[in-house]
């Protein structure tokens, strides 16, 4: 049976390949693929599943693939299959099919058909992945994959200025709850001693005896669970994302933020619940967090005056009383709620156009209500607080990425030459150090990663503060690549082949995104990062080759980087969260600098073009 | 509280307000679609003075760009001959080759630097803060939180005094605040503090308030246009809400203060403070660029290389006396609307000999409408008409149903919860069945709806007591006989009366369509006409306004019978009204009239499928027809129906003139008789409403088209529907107002050509009759040509008189075969002039 498990993952990968190379005026051959893919899924899922129940359902765990073995690390691709994967590949699988057919016609003659259609199959193709893993690692790929999409459908109008905008700020959230995920990873490396799948998890003895030995590197690990999940699911303080998300077609903004992608976090707690259910406190700091974001969402939905964020918080309203669900080990009625969760959000966002006629005509018939007595001013103050969405957006905004700015406007001081010759210096002497061991002065080599490390950072922060130059930016990305490569190639002496593997897609990628900066800067005269210049309308081809780039840097899955950074983690130790602190904030503020690269240069609003342009404020 | 005092030279504030709301967008609330000139500021220029004008204002574009007109120029769109007739009419003879030189081969550098925002600009480049972006969220939260009709559960606080009273209100009674800043909310609370102190705090003394207050505002045109909209005419909300520009603009200011503070600490300068330049003229005229002469007469060209062709057709073909046609079978009176055009078409070819009429689609009957239990009364007719009378609905057995959908207890904790587990499971077969069964749902707006089909009207007065809220109940009959007769009298129809009489009202159906009003009638106020078909047969019908019709010597005969219809434009279903009260004797008749008019429903549906990507126009006829109902009640489809689009032409004048010329749905008719007119007292009656009504339709497409992001709303899928009262593209983002992408796409961006059938020099003096005309065409918004019935020449409008005017095109090509025409028309594959245009066919001679 758990043979089969792989075509989940083949399906949409043949689809979304396919699909690709469908030429873009093609528009029906297009959604037909997008169509056949998730009904061809469909219909595998209910064929395996009748199987598998009549077989005895039991629960399905296969190593598929080993990408990468070492002494201390096993990277491979496992595969996993009960009810929980089952209830939400069958989801997955429906709302993919009808909102493919939904978009068939919807999105027609709409510039970026193809776009739109390859990007729901690249985000089906992650969720089947995250669906069916078996481990971290498998679950990862596919979670980066959604939060890639996710970015590029909020911006699927790349040529306006709020989706854009709105697009970075829920891809920064999403990078966040990224590296929350990387985090748990780590830790649980070092918890279990080795990687593990989610099916060993289930042996109960063996996870219980782990946890009483490691009481707080256990809870550590859930609290970084639950925050990852937390920020794809939306929960306190984290919710205002979703209402900033409905920006692109509403097809999209249904099947994505209205069901799909927002549940995800509902899954990874379902998913690891073997292993934090024996942590009570993990347990009511769930229940609290889904009751307060229920609470609150709660009230934001009743005094939205838009349609969809109006749904959009009804719908993390719901998602909040899943996770008390989750955590009360109401599994059944869990997923039952999801479902139920996911389908009505699906549709109510597909039929919101409708409701100016509908209420309006109700009105017509019913009157209107009027409140003429002012409310107590509890209620009052509530009202208000719900009208600002609990100033979610701003307090983020103030307590987490102001300071971060802040800092980086204060390392503007090692913009000069002087910096650059010191590290590059330094760096050779890395390289020297690295070669001839200095095992001798354990001292010395702490120093020398702890420096390194913390040099990836400022530069990766001075690449995020750039205002000027997209060269200076991009450069400063791929150094602090290098240096955190070579900080923990000084830590813990990785063999030279992988190190080459690093070196070569770094360059790789590097050199790729130079060449389209250069060759756009050739083709108009200024590009500063200090403003939105939208030239993918000029130049698609650039944009596509820059935007791979980014992607091969980020480490998302096209490039070996990907597994590059997975196994560089295992070798910090779990002493040594300082490096382990500041590799996460380099993980996030790569990602971020560069699709700020990206977005500056190729989205917003085009700066030359004899074509309509819209207003900043539409 | 240290304010400084304002200085006396400053505009007052009221002044710039009201200039402000002169050029805000004037677009109401969704519910109400009514189209207008989106450019009306600047309808007192002529027409290239006007648009050049605002796109210097206000950064539009208002033509298309000069390489989008050399292609049309390439693909022969644009005619040579026309292009040089109007280079030597523009330039004369000696000029020709140089322009046309400038025209088709010259680099122009165009540059976009428009007046609005250049101030506030400043916040940005001299004090680095985005202020939009810190004000503009909170403040359309708020704005639209107080005047959404009825999405949000919790409702603003509303004691109907005002937007600012309100907000204090608000912001006294709670331990939240909308702002930061003790400063901005001690400003806030004193209602002493005048707009213009606040201002002189932000901008200090040497800017105008005028310009930063333009830029402001127009930097979310939309909000701004919708709060002037409302506050001119509060009864556009069912749910009525108090509101001014005015407070609109304090609170905005005040929320720049709170950013500002914020940011700065209480110690910042005024704007003032870092501007120099002492040039502040907002309103700069400049004069016409080579390259906006270029761009004018390729304008006029592509308009007249299209006009040509329909003149030259019209001219050839044309007869100023009856033939000795067969006497009608049945009569029908449509819309003027240009989407009956084709309808009409098919309905003589398939029903000949009938005869097709066209008038304003409210014939001439205005009123409000009071449907059973509604709690509100709709206005059904043109709308800058006010009806001092009230229909009202009885004995109706439609109920309404609802959909749970909708139901506000779904978005609350406990009831989503039980939703999501039902609802929620019911949805997905809910949302199945719609894709592939469509039906008509609650949801979907349903132009049958409108009026039950035998439902009782109060159409007749009962006495002149009979008043409810200051509006007469019912026409009395000297009422009911003064507006037929005037409805026959302007469409000509005083003879001849056929047996049945169907007066054929339109309406659209749509699934998912915030727009769904701009599909409806336009001499409705935006909504279906079924009301005022049924009205007006009711009264054409009455014994009384009979006898009274023959004093006025007009005879109906006894056997002749009125009936009222509807004609669904999107789904092309017809109903037909009170048929229980058509005499017996006429049953048969109508039931072979009936089936008659289902097939020219198919053949019109057939016809409008060519345009549709989603229909196989070669399908048998039933199909395609059964395609075409499902699009109108199908969530996925963005196009229901395209509106006006591709509307060009008006023609008023007899059927004769148009009869079995392919117009392709482009022409607004309007019958009218210049026989029975020799004074032209009945030209002015129906020439007056044809620049707001007709032109406003024209020229709200033109813009949309030319500019669908800054005029119109851009493309549809991303839509929010904002407090029921309009869309935005986003949760954060401002009114849209203007037409939707998937409404503009096959219209050709031309002015309306005007065509009538009359002597110049009578029509030359109802043009001039009343300013209110003469504007349209003497500055050009629309073009005006007469065909003299004298000679059959035809004469253009220009420079305040009548002139020859002489066609280039010298042939016009004769269809053979229709069905063949249709099915192998080309669709359009993107939306490109060059390519759009192509869709939209040429004229043609039918058999």
């Amino acid at each position: 049976m758990e043979k089969y498990l792989q075509f989940f993952i083949y399906i949409p990968i043949l689809g979304y390949l396919i699909s690709l190379l469908i030429n873009k005026k093609r528009e029906s051959i297009i959604a037909n693929i997008s169509i056949a893919t998730s009904f061809v899924q469909l219909l595998l899922l209910i064929t395996f599943s009748f199987f598998w129940y009549t077989t005895g359902a039991a629960t399905l765990d296969i190593k598929q693939v080993t990408l990468l073995t070492t002494p201390e690390f096993d990277f491979f691709i496992d595969f996993f299959f009960d009810r929980i994967s089952l209830v939400f590949l069958f989801v997955g699988s429906i709302l993919t099919l009808l909102v493919s057919v939904f978009s068939k016609y919807y999105i027609h003659r709409e510039p970026g058909f193809k776009r739109y259609f390859n990007n729901v199959q690249l985000f089906f193709l992650g969720y089947c992945i995250v669906v069916v893993s078996g481990n971290f690692e498998t679950l990862f790929l596919g979670w980066e994959m959604i939060g890639v999409t996710s970015f590029l459908l909020i911006s699927f109008y790349r040529n306006r200025y709020l989706p854009v905008k709105n697009a970075m700020k829920v891809v920064s959230l999403y990078r966040l709850g990224d590296v929350f995920l990387i985090l748990a990873m780590w830790l649980s490396h070092h918890f279990w001693h080795g990687n593990i799948s989610f099916y060993q998890i289930l042996d109960v003895e063996k996870t219980i005896a782990l946890i009483e030995n490691q009481k707080t590197l256990a809870i550590f690990i859930s609290i970084s669970i639950i925050i990852g999940a937390s920020i794809k699911s939306a929960m306190y303080p984290f919710s205002s994302w979703v209402a900033r998300a409905m920006e692109g077609p509403s097809s999209s903004s249904a099947i994505f933020y209205g069901s799909l992608s927002i549940h995800l976090g509902v899954f990874l707690l379902l998913r690891t619940f073997p292993f934090w259910q024996h942590l009570i406190i993990v347990k009511i700091i769930i229940i609290a967090l889904g009751l307060l974001t229920s609470l609150i969402c709660n009230s934001i939905a009743k005094a939205q005056p838009t349609v969809k964020t109006q749904i959009a918080y009804a719908s993390i309203t719901q998602i909040g009383i899943i996770f008390i669900e989750i955590a009360l080990g109401y599994h059944q009625l869990a997923l039952f709620h999801f479902m139920g969760n996911a389908f009505f959000r699906t549709y109510q966002i597909l039929v919101s156009p409708s409701v100016l006629n509908y209420l309006i005509h109700n009105q017509f018939f019913t009157g209107v209500v009027k409140n003429l007595k002012l409310p107590s001013k509890l209620s009052n103050t509530f009202y208000m607080l719900s009208i600002k969405e609990y100033n979610m957006d701003i307090t983020l905004f103030k307590y987490f990425w102001l300071p971060f700015k802040k800092v980086s406007t204060k390392l503007l001081f090692f913009n000069n030459r002087f910096f650059y010759i010191s590290i590059s210096i330094l760096f050779l002497l890395g390289i020297y150090l690295d070669i001839n061991t200095f095992q001798s002065h354990p001292v010395m080599l702490k120093a020398f990663v702890y420096l390194f490390s913390l040099i990836s950072l400022i530069l990766i922060l001075l690449s995020f503060n750039e205002r000027k130059s997209s060269i200076n930016a991009w450069f400063n990305v791929v150094y602090g690549h290098l240096f955190i490569m070579m900080s923990i190639s000084i830590n813990s002496h990785i063999q030279f082949k992988y190190l080459l593997l690093y070196l070569i897609s770094i360059c790789f990628f590097g050199i790729l995104g130079y060449k389209a900066i250069k060759n756009l800067e050739k083709e108009t005269d200024f590009i500063t990062l200090d403003q939105y210049h939208g030239n993918s309308q000029m130049h698609p081809k650039l944009s596509i080759l820059f935007l791979i780039a980014c992607l091969g840097l980020i480490g998302f899955p096209i490039s070996p980087l990907y597994i590059g950074i997975d196994l560089l983690l295992t070798y910090i130790e779990s002493d040594q969260y300082l490096i382990m602190i500041s590799v996460g904030l380099c993980l996030i503020f790569i990602e971020i600098s560069l699709l700020r690269i990206y977005t500056r240069l190729f989205c917003g609003i085009p700066l030359k073009t004899t074509e309509p342009i819209s207003f900043k404020s539409a | 509280m240290n304010l400084p005092p304002i200085s006396e030279s400053k505009d007052s504030v009221r002044e710039i307000i009201a200039q402000l709301k002169h050029y805000l967008p004037s677009q109401s609330p969704l519910k109400d679609f009514v189209h207008h000139n989106s450019l009306h500021a600047f309808q007192d220029k002529s027409f290239f003075e006007g648009i050049f004008n605002a796109r210097d204002l206000f950064g539009y574009n208002v033509t298309l760009n000069i390489a989008e007109f050399r292609n049309l120029y390439q693909i022969g769109r644009i005619n040579h001959d026309v292009l040089k007739k109007v280079i030597i009419d523009n330039k004369g003879v000696d000029q020709l080759d140089i322009w046309l030189d400038k025209l088709l081969k010259a680099q122009f550098n165009f540059q976009n630097d428009q007046q609005v925002g250049k101030i506030r600009r400043l916040w940005k480049s001299e004090y680095k803060i985005d202020l939009d972006n810190r004000v503009h969220p909170l403040l359309f939260r708020i704005i639209c939180a107080y005047l959404d009709q009825g999405i949000s559960i919790w409702n603003f606080p509303n004691n109907g005094q005002g937007f600012l009273e309100n907000l204090r209100l608000v912001e006294a009674n709670s331990f939240s605040s909308f702002f930061k800043s003790r400063r901005a909310k001690a400003l806030f609370m004193d209602d002493k503090v005048t707009t213009e102190q606040l201002l002189s705090l932000i901008v200090g003394d040497r800017i105008p308030y005028f310009n930063y207050l333009f830029d402001q505002q127009f930097a979310h045109r939309g909000w701004s246009g919708m709060v002037s909209a409302i506050e001119d005419n509060p009864s556009s909300l069912l749910d009525v809400k108090n509101v001014q520009l005015n407070d609109f603009i304090h609170v905005e200011l005040l929320l720049e203060i709170d950013a500002l503070d914020q940011q700065f600490g209480t110690s910042w300068l005024p704007l003032s403070s870092t501007y120099t330049s002492d040039k502040y003229d907002f309103f700069t005229t400049n004069p016409l660029a080579i390259e906006d002469e270029v761009l004018m007469m390729f304008q006029e060209a592509f308009e007249w290389s299209y006009y040509d062709q329909v003149l030259f057709s019209l001219k050839s073909k044309y007869a100023p006396t009856k033939d000795n046609e067969l006497a009608p079978n049945f009569q029908a009176v449509f819309c003027i609307d240009e989407r009956e055009c084709s309808l009409r078409r098919h309905l003589e070819h398939v029903a000949s000999p009938c005869a097709t009429f066209g008038a304003p689609g409210f014939f001439g009957v205005e009123f409000y409408f009071q449907p059973q239990n509604g709690k509100f009364y709709e206005k059904l007719c043109p709308a800058p008409v006010t009806p001092k009378y009230l229909i009202k609905e009885f004995d109706s057995l439609q109920k309404r149903s609802h959909s749970i959908f909708y139901h506000k207890v779904a978005h609350s904790f406990i009831g989503g919860l039980i939703f999501s587990m039902t609802a929620g499971i019911v949805s997905i077969f809910e949302l199945i069945r719609n894709l592939f069964f469509p039906t008509m749902t609650p949801a979907i707006s349903n132009a049958f709806s409108h009026v039950e089909i035998n439902s009782t009207l109060t159409i007749e007065n009962k006495s002149p007591n009979d008043m409810e809220q200051g509006l007469q109940i019912g026409f009395t009959i000297e009422e009911m006989t003064q507006r037929v007769e005037s409805q026959l009298r302007n469409m000509g129809l005083i003879e001849n009366f056929a047996t049945i009489i169907y007066i054929v009202a339109h309406g659209s159906s749509s699934a998912n369509n915030p727009h769904h009003g701009a599909h409806d009638c336009g001499a409705c106020s935006g909504r279906p006409g079924s009301v005022n078909a049924r009205v007006f047969s009711t009264m054409a019908n009455h014994n009384e306004v009979r006898k009274a019709l023959q004093e006025k010597n007009i005879h109906i005969p006894e056997t002749t019978w009125f009936v009222g219809a509807l004609h669904d434009t999107a789904a092309d279903e017809i109903r037909f009204y009170d048929t229980d009260t058509l005499p017996n004797a006429l049953d048969e008749k109508h039931k072979l009239f009936s089936a008659q008019f289902e097939t020219a429903l198919d053949l019109n549906a057939h016809e409008r499928s060519r345009r549709f990507a989603s229909i196989n126009t070669k399908a048998n006829l039933k199909e395609v027809r059964k395609e075409i109902k499902n699009r109108s009640v199908s969530l996925f489809e963005p196009r229901p129906e395209l509106g006006h689009g591709s509307n060009a032409l008006c023609i008023i004048g007899r059927r004769a003139v148009t009869k079995n010329i392919f117009l392709d749905r482009r022409a607004f008719l309007n019958s009218y008789d210049y026989t029975i007119d020799p004074t032209g007292d009945i030209l002015a009656k129906v020439i007056s409403p044809i620049g707001p009504v007709c032109g406003g339709i024209n020229l709200e497409y033109y813009f949309s088209r030319i500019d669908n992001q800054k005029l119109g709303a851009g493309t549809k899928l991303p839509h929010n529907v904002m407090g029921l009262i309009g869309v935005s593209n986003s949760s954060d983002g401002d009114l849209r107002p203007g037409l939707p992408l998937q409404m503009i796409e096959v219209h050709d961006p031309v002015r309306l050509l005007v065509v009538v059938e009359q002597i110049p020099d009578i029509v030359l003096k109802v043009v001039k009759s009343s300013e209110n005309i003469y504007n349209w065409y003497s500055k050009q918004w629309i073009h005006l040509v007469v065909i003299n019935p004298k000679d059959g020449h035809l004469y253009q409008f220009k420079n305040d008189q009548f002139v020859p005017y002489e066609t280039v095109s010298i042939n016009t090509d004769k269809v053979q075969n229709f069905k063949h025409l249709i099915e192998n028309a080309t669709e359009m594959s993107a939306f490109t002039i060059e390519n759009a245009t192509t869709e939209n066919l040429p004229i043609y001679y039918l058999n």
